[in-house]
């Protein structure tokens, strides 16, 4: 629709929209339906909020949430299915930029761990032999004592304040509260959270997550302990007459220690020791460890199911 | 039965974003930046159809992302009703017809959206980083969703046409 402006209108440079001032009540009445309608909706937040803070994991508005991430699923399912095509694309289109270098990496990795691997094997079995003559009692093991449930990512943390994720398998697939979640790279956090259908795992980089860890390099245990997505990990507990070095790898050691229950198996590569400082005035060492797993590029995880549970 | 059509079509938009939002966009990291489409096409609904629809939409978005997210219920709804209702008001007053009020409205609710998500997860008593929220992935934030802003707003206006007005006058007569 034109708008009719005159000459007089664009020398004297008035604004040409203006809302024409009318006495009728409806009009007058609505502002005030607004403000009540953002004024109800604001209290309506602050009521979920609150009630949602006090209540247990077992109240209404969590089962309700439950119903809700239920319903939810099917629409992440289809979205995550389109875009899977395109992402799968862009990812091709990436490596192959770096193919070369990544290729020549990898020969001399794969020469290095072929060297490992004769070694390690030697010892496995010497170890194997070396149990049954002491009778040795041992935990779970990782992976053969552990049925793998493979799960899609379906929702991401929604800032960068929470360091959770939700995934595609839940209760139905033998999914428990803690079970331990990991990935190619290595572990990726627990579950504290299950329904039917989905699950959320807390990450290790949370800033609740603590598991017992070993320096497989130097034999040094601690703990890691999340930092929030900016700060990755630390080791902490490590006393500083034990030896760690930028480089050496951490596993979990599948041990208690103190009031901290150990939820994951032995041996999962946790990352690398990237930092390492001590000072006079602190008992332990200062450790920062890389993450072996990028929790920014998450897709699918792999959770943890004791058999022994089934 | 035209107000019930235009109120299904803003619906689906917004849980279509949402729900694209954290499946597809979260993970999607860019610089430490992560885009919100859910904010960008909050604004462009609040922009084409006024502070009440934008409020009654930032609440219904908010609380789609809450449920897919298991986030606390009623955060994100809290933060996008105020956002909803503001960049709403903005697009009726100042910034009506203005080509740059998406751009800007972006602009500034990805700030006050950040600040405020800051806020309320410290009041919550949520671990909160100021600095790399700020400091690291404010920036980028910013610059993805001005880039998604044409786009979507493009989308939004084809998808919801500008109303007729009763209350916008069409000309001005001068006195004298």
């Amino acid at each position: 629709m034109p708008r009719n402006r005159t000459v007089r209108l664009a020398v004297l440079g008035s604004p040409v929209q203006r809302s024409a001032s009318s006495p009728s009540s409806s009009r007058k009445a609505s502002p005030i339906r607004r403000r009540l309608l953002v004024g109800g909706l604001v209290a309506l937040s602050l009521v979920l909020i609150t009630l949602y803070f006090r209540e247990p994991q077992e109240g209404p508005l969590h089962a309700a949430r439950s119903a809700g991430a239920l319903a939810v699923k099917p629409f992440q399912v289809g979205a995550e299915r389109v875009v899977r095509p395109f992402r799968d694309l862009y990812g091709y289109a990436a490596g192959l930029l770096q193919a070369k270098s990544e290729a020549d990496r990898l020969r001399a990795e794969v020469e290095r761990l072929r060297q490992e691997a004769t070694q390690y094997r030697t010892a496995f079995e010497e170890n194997k032999t070396l149990r049954t003559y002491v009778d040795f009692k041992a935990p779970r093991a990782f992976p053969n004592d552990y049925r793998p449930v493979f799960a899609a990512v379906l929702a991401y943390p929604p800032s960068a304040f929470e360091q959770q994720v939700v995934i595609a398998a839940g209760s139905d697939s033998g999914i428990e509260l803690n079970d331990p979640v990991v990935s190619p790279d290595g572990l990726v956090g627990r579950i504290t959270n299950v329904t039917p259908g989905t699950a959320q795992v807390t990450l290790l980089t949370d800033r609740s997550s603590s598991v017992a860890a070993i320096d497989l390099d130097h034999n040094a245990s601690g703990l890691i302990l999340g930092r929030g997505p900016d700060n990755g990990l630390v080791l902490d507990n490590v006393e500083k007459r034990y030896v760690v070095e930028p480089g050496d790898e951490i596993v979990t050691e599948g041990t208690q220690r103190g009031k901290w229950p150990s939820l994951y198996p032995r041996g999962i590569r946790i990352g690398t020791v990237s930092f390492v400082n001590q000072t006079s005035s602190e008992i332990f060492k200062r450790i920062q460890v890389e993450p072996a797993v990028d929790f920014g590029a998450l897709r699918a995880v792999v959770v943890l199911v004791p058999r022994d549970r089934e | 039965m035209t107000a019930a059509l235009d109120a299904l079509k803003i619906g689906v938009v917004v849980f279509a974003a949402a729900v694209v939002q954290v499946s597809v966009v979260a993970p999607a990291q860019v610089l430490g930046g992560t885009a919100d489409l859910l904010l960008v096409t909050l604004v462009a609904v609040a922009l084409l159809r006024g502070a009440a629809v934008g409020a009654t939409a930032g609440f219904f978005g908010g609380l789609v992302a809450d449920l897919a997210t298991w986030e606390t219920l009623g955060l994100t709804s809290l933060l996008l009703t105020i956002a909803g209702y503001w960049i709403g008001r903005y697009g009726e007053t100042t910034g009506r017809d203005r080509a740059h009020a998406p751009l800007l409205s972006v602009v500034v609710v990805t700030i006050l959206h950040a600040l405020g998500s800051i806020l309320l997860h410290t009041v919550l008593g949520t671990p909160v980083s100021v600095g790399y929220a700020l400091g690291t992935t404010l920036l980028p934030t910013i610059v993805l969703n001005v880039l998604l802003t044409v786009p979507v707003y493009a989308l939004c206006r084809r998808l919801l046409p500008p109303l007729e007005r009763p209350d916008r006058a069409r000309e001005v007569n001068l006195l004298g």
